[in-house]
Protein backbone atom coordinates (compact mmCIF):
# COMPACT_ATOMS: atom_id res chain seq x y z
CA UNK A 1 0.00 0.00 0.00
CA UNK A 2 0.93 3.56 -0.81
CA UNK A 3 2.38 5.86 2.07
CA UNK A 4 0.12 8.08 0.94
CA UNK A 5 -3.01 8.06 -0.50
CA UNK A 6 -5.36 10.75 -1.68
CA UNK A 7 -8.63 10.93 -3.53
CA UNK A 8 -10.39 13.87 -5.05
CA UNK A 9 -13.79 15.08 -5.21
CA UNK A 10 -15.92 18.18 -5.85
CA UNK A 11 -18.19 20.40 -4.14
CA UNK A 12 -19.46 23.03 -6.50
CA UNK A 13 -16.10 24.99 -8.41
CA UNK A 14 -13.92 23.38 -5.42
CA UNK A 15 -11.99 20.60 -5.66
CA UNK A 16 -11.50 18.69 -2.33
CA UNK A 17 -8.73 15.86 -2.03
CA UNK A 18 -8.75 13.21 0.75
CA UNK A 19 -5.84 11.95 1.99
CA UNK A 20 -4.88 9.46 4.59
CA UNK A 21 -1.51 8.28 5.23
CA UNK A 22 2.02 9.60 5.78
CA UNK A 23 3.40 12.84 3.61
CA UNK A 24 7.16 12.02 4.03
CA UNK A 25 10.32 11.93 1.77
CA UNK A 26 9.68 10.13 -1.08
CA UNK A 27 6.50 8.57 -2.49
CA UNK A 28 4.30 10.44 -0.26
CA UNK A 29 5.77 13.88 -0.98
CA UNK A 30 5.58 12.65 -4.51
CA UNK A 31 2.04 11.80 -4.29
CA UNK A 32 1.05 15.31 -2.93
CA UNK A 33 3.03 16.96 -5.63
CA UNK A 34 1.28 15.03 -8.76
CA UNK A 35 -1.92 15.57 -7.29
CA UNK A 36 -2.07 18.93 -6.75
CA UNK A 37 -0.05 19.70 -10.02
CA UNK A 38 -2.87 17.93 -11.69
CA UNK A 39 -5.50 19.57 -10.68
CA UNK A 40 -4.02 22.72 -11.22
CA UNK A 41 -2.99 21.26 -14.81
CA UNK A 42 -6.42 20.36 -15.17
CA UNK A 43 -7.49 24.23 -14.62
CA UNK A 44 -8.90 23.70 -10.69
CA UNK A 45 -8.04 26.90 -9.13
CA UNK A 46 -9.80 25.91 -5.55
CA UNK A 47 -8.01 23.15 -4.06
CA UNK A 48 -8.56 21.92 -0.23
CA UNK A 49 -6.54 19.21 0.86
CA UNK A 50 -8.32 17.39 3.94
CA UNK A 51 -5.33 16.15 6.21
CA UNK A 52 -7.71 14.74 8.25
CA UNK A 53 -5.85 11.18 7.96
CA UNK A 54 -2.53 12.39 7.76
CA UNK A 55 -0.66 11.27 10.75
CA UNK A 56 2.83 12.01 10.05
CA UNK A 57 4.30 14.84 7.94
CA UNK A 58 8.53 15.46 7.67
CA UNK A 59 10.34 18.43 6.38
CA UNK A 60 10.16 17.13 2.84
CA UNK A 61 6.02 16.69 3.19
CA UNK A 62 6.37 20.62 4.78
CA UNK A 63 8.13 21.64 1.74
CA UNK A 64 5.86 19.66 -0.62
CA UNK A 65 2.90 22.02 1.13
CA UNK A 66 4.41 24.76 0.90
CA UNK A 67 5.29 24.09 -3.10
CA UNK A 68 1.65 23.21 -3.97
CA UNK A 69 0.71 26.57 -2.27
CA UNK A 70 2.63 28.78 -4.09
CA UNK A 71 2.29 27.03 -7.30
CA UNK A 72 -1.41 27.52 -6.78
CA UNK A 73 -0.50 31.07 -5.85
CA UNK A 74 1.32 31.69 -9.35
CA UNK A 75 -1.95 30.63 -11.23
CA UNK A 76 -3.73 32.96 -9.02
CA UNK A 77 -5.90 29.90 -7.19
CA UNK A 78 -6.10 29.36 -3.30
CA UNK A 79 -5.27 26.06 -1.72
CA UNK A 80 -6.20 25.67 1.73
CA UNK A 81 -5.47 22.90 4.34
CA UNK A 82 -8.73 21.23 6.36
CA UNK A 83 -8.61 19.26 9.48
CA UNK A 84 -5.42 18.41 10.56
CA UNK A 85 -4.34 16.17 13.15
CA UNK A 86 -2.60 16.99 16.25
CA UNK A 87 0.87 16.36 14.52
CA UNK A 88 0.86 18.11 11.58
CA UNK A 89 -0.49 20.91 13.33
CA UNK A 90 1.84 21.22 15.70
CA UNK A 91 4.34 20.80 13.40
CA UNK A 92 2.41 23.54 11.15
CA UNK A 93 2.68 25.67 14.42
CA UNK A 94 6.11 25.23 15.46
CA UNK A 95 7.51 26.30 11.81
CA UNK A 96 5.17 28.93 11.71
CA UNK A 97 3.32 27.90 9.05
CA UNK A 98 0.44 28.89 10.35
CA UNK A 99 0.77 32.40 8.89
CA UNK A 100 0.83 31.11 5.36
CA UNK A 101 -1.73 28.49 5.17
CA UNK A 102 -5.43 29.21 5.27
CA UNK A 103 -7.01 26.05 7.84
CA UNK A 104 -10.21 24.99 8.26
CA UNK A 105 -11.47 22.99 10.81
CA UNK A 106 -15.13 22.34 9.29
CA UNK A 107 -15.64 21.29 5.40
CA UNK A 108 -18.25 23.57 4.42
CA UNK A 109 -16.85 26.47 5.84
CA UNK A 110 -13.89 25.96 4.18
CA UNK A 111 -15.90 25.64 0.55
CA UNK A 112 -17.61 28.92 1.46
CA UNK A 113 -14.56 31.05 2.17
CA UNK A 114 -13.13 30.11 -1.09
CA UNK A 115 -13.33 33.73 -3.25
CA UNK B 1 28.19 0.24 40.38
CA UNK B 2 27.13 2.65 38.27
CA UNK B 3 25.12 1.50 35.52
CA UNK B 4 27.20 1.91 31.77
CA UNK B 5 25.93 3.27 28.99
CA UNK B 6 24.59 0.63 25.64
CA UNK B 7 25.56 1.61 22.33
CA UNK B 8 23.99 0.46 18.81
CA UNK B 9 25.79 1.00 15.63
CA UNK B 10 24.15 0.96 12.03
CA UNK B 11 25.86 1.50 8.93
CA UNK B 12 23.13 2.83 6.48
CA UNK B 13 23.18 2.91 2.93
CA UNK B 14 22.87 6.38 1.18
CA UNK B 15 19.31 4.91 0.06
CA UNK B 16 16.16 6.70 0.35
CA UNK B 17 14.96 3.19 2.36
CA UNK B 18 17.42 4.17 5.32
CA UNK B 19 15.46 7.24 6.31
CA UNK B 20 12.68 4.67 7.58
CA UNK B 21 14.93 2.40 8.67
CA UNK B 22 16.71 4.56 10.97
CA UNK B 23 13.68 5.78 12.68
CA UNK B 24 11.98 2.95 13.22
CA UNK B 25 15.46 1.32 14.95
CA UNK B 26 15.37 4.75 16.93
CA UNK B 27 11.98 4.87 18.21
CA UNK B 28 11.97 0.68 19.19
CA UNK B 29 14.80 1.55 21.22
CA UNK B 30 13.44 4.84 22.25
CA UNK B 31 10.31 2.93 23.35
CA UNK B 32 12.13 -0.06 25.05
CA UNK B 33 13.75 2.99 27.30
CA UNK B 34 10.78 4.13 29.00
CA UNK B 35 9.95 7.25 26.81
CA UNK B 36 6.46 8.03 26.10
CA UNK B 37 4.54 8.24 23.62
CA UNK B 38 4.84 11.81 22.49
CA UNK B 39 8.72 11.65 23.19
CA UNK B 40 9.25 8.84 21.06
CA UNK B 41 7.73 10.57 18.30
CA UNK B 42 10.10 13.69 18.69
CA UNK B 43 13.31 11.34 18.91
CA UNK B 44 12.22 9.05 15.14
CA UNK B 45 11.62 12.37 13.38
CA UNK B 46 14.49 14.08 14.77
CA UNK B 47 16.39 11.13 13.62
CA UNK B 48 14.52 11.05 10.34
CA UNK B 49 15.46 14.64 9.76
CA UNK B 50 19.47 13.77 10.45
CA UNK B 51 18.87 10.64 8.10
CA UNK B 52 17.65 13.12 5.38
CA UNK B 53 19.82 15.47 5.72
CA UNK B 54 22.84 12.89 5.33
CA UNK B 55 20.91 11.35 2.23
CA UNK B 56 20.48 14.93 0.63
CA UNK B 57 23.02 17.26 1.61
CA UNK B 58 25.54 15.17 3.01
CA UNK B 59 26.33 12.33 0.76
CA UNK B 60 24.24 13.51 -1.65
CA UNK B 61 22.25 10.23 -2.54
CA UNK B 62 25.42 8.88 -3.54
CA UNK B 63 25.15 5.42 -3.16
CA UNK B 64 29.16 4.48 -2.46
CA UNK B 65 28.86 6.42 0.71
CA UNK B 66 27.48 5.38 4.16
CA UNK B 67 25.64 6.95 6.95
CA UNK B 68 26.68 6.39 10.29
CA UNK B 69 23.74 5.76 13.01
CA UNK B 70 25.14 5.33 16.20
CA UNK B 71 22.46 5.11 19.88
CA UNK B 72 24.20 5.42 23.13
CA UNK B 73 22.01 5.09 26.07
CA UNK B 74 23.07 6.37 29.28
CA UNK B 75 21.21 6.05 32.57
CA UNK B 76 20.14 9.63 32.26
CA UNK B 77 19.76 10.32 28.09
CA UNK B 78 19.75 9.04 24.66
CA UNK B 79 22.16 10.18 22.73
CA UNK B 80 22.21 9.99 18.65
CA UNK B 81 24.65 10.24 16.45
CA UNK B 82 24.46 10.96 12.31
CA UNK B 83 27.53 10.87 10.60
CA UNK B 84 27.74 10.63 6.87
CA UNK B 85 30.65 11.02 4.21
CA UNK B 86 30.00 14.92 2.98
CA UNK B 87 31.97 17.87 3.45
CA UNK B 88 30.24 19.23 6.76
CA UNK B 89 28.73 22.26 7.31
CA UNK B 90 28.52 24.78 10.45
CA UNK B 91 24.88 25.99 11.76
CA UNK B 92 25.75 29.49 11.60
CA UNK B 93 25.41 28.64 7.60
CA UNK B 94 21.66 27.08 7.75
CA UNK B 95 19.26 30.17 6.89
CA UNK B 96 16.41 30.41 9.84
CA UNK B 97 13.63 28.69 8.65
CA UNK B 98 11.39 31.12 10.21
CA UNK B 99 12.61 34.22 9.08
CA UNK B 100 9.84 35.86 7.28
CA UNK B 101 11.55 35.91 3.78
CA UNK B 102 12.33 32.05 4.20
CA UNK B 103 8.63 30.73 5.13
CA UNK B 104 8.10 30.04 1.37
CA UNK B 105 10.91 27.66 0.94
CA UNK B 106 10.29 24.12 0.61
CA UNK B 107 13.45 23.19 2.07
CA UNK B 108 15.57 23.94 5.22
CA UNK B 109 13.64 22.64 8.24
CA UNK B 110 15.04 19.25 9.42
CA UNK B 111 18.02 21.31 11.61
CA UNK B 112 14.88 23.36 12.65
CA UNK B 113 12.76 20.14 13.64
CA UNK B 114 16.08 18.50 15.06
CA UNK B 115 16.49 21.60 17.55
CA UNK B 116 12.61 21.35 18.26
CA UNK B 117 12.45 18.02 18.87
CA UNK B 118 15.53 16.88 20.85
CA UNK B 119 17.03 18.72 23.71
CA UNK B 120 20.36 19.24 23.02
CA UNK B 121 21.62 19.44 19.19
CA UNK B 122 24.91 20.23 17.86
CA UNK B 123 26.95 19.83 14.41
CA UNK B 124 30.24 18.60 14.38
CA UNK B 125 32.97 17.66 11.24
CA UNK B 126 32.90 13.96 11.97
CA UNK B 127 36.22 11.63 11.65
CA UNK B 128 36.06 11.78 7.94
CA UNK B 129 35.37 15.33 7.64
CA UNK B 130 31.91 14.94 6.93
CA UNK B 131 28.84 16.35 8.98
CA UNK B 132 28.11 14.55 12.52
CA UNK B 133 24.79 15.54 14.45
CA UNK B 134 24.79 14.68 18.07
CA UNK B 135 21.32 14.92 19.35
CA UNK B 136 20.70 14.29 22.88
CA UNK B 137 17.14 13.37 24.52
CA UNK B 138 16.78 13.28 28.54
CA UNK B 139 14.98 10.23 29.96
CA UNK B 140 11.80 10.71 31.36
CA UNK B 141 11.75 10.36 35.33
CA UNK B 142 9.03 8.86 37.58
CA UNK B 143 10.08 11.23 40.86
CA UNK B 144 9.10 7.69 42.44
CA UNK B 145 12.10 5.76 42.02
CA UNK B 146 15.03 8.09 43.73
CA UNK B 147 15.33 9.71 39.99
CA UNK B 148 16.21 6.93 38.23
CA UNK B 149 14.48 6.34 35.17
CA UNK B 150 11.87 3.77 34.31
CA UNK B 151 12.62 0.85 32.53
Amino acid sequence: MATLQGTCREVGDVAIVDFSGKITLGEGSAILRNTVRDLLGAGRRKILLNLADVDYIDSSGIGELVSAYTAAQNLRGELKLLQLTRRVHDILQITRLFTVFDVQADEEVAIRSFR
Amino acid sequence: MAPTAQRIEVTLETLLESVDLAESIVMRVAEASGFEEDDVHKIGMAVREGVINAYNYGNQHERRKKIQLNVELAPEQMVVHVIDQGKGFELTEVPDPLAEENLLRTSGRGIFLMRAFMDEFKVQHGPGGGAELIMVKKLPFTGSDNGRPPR
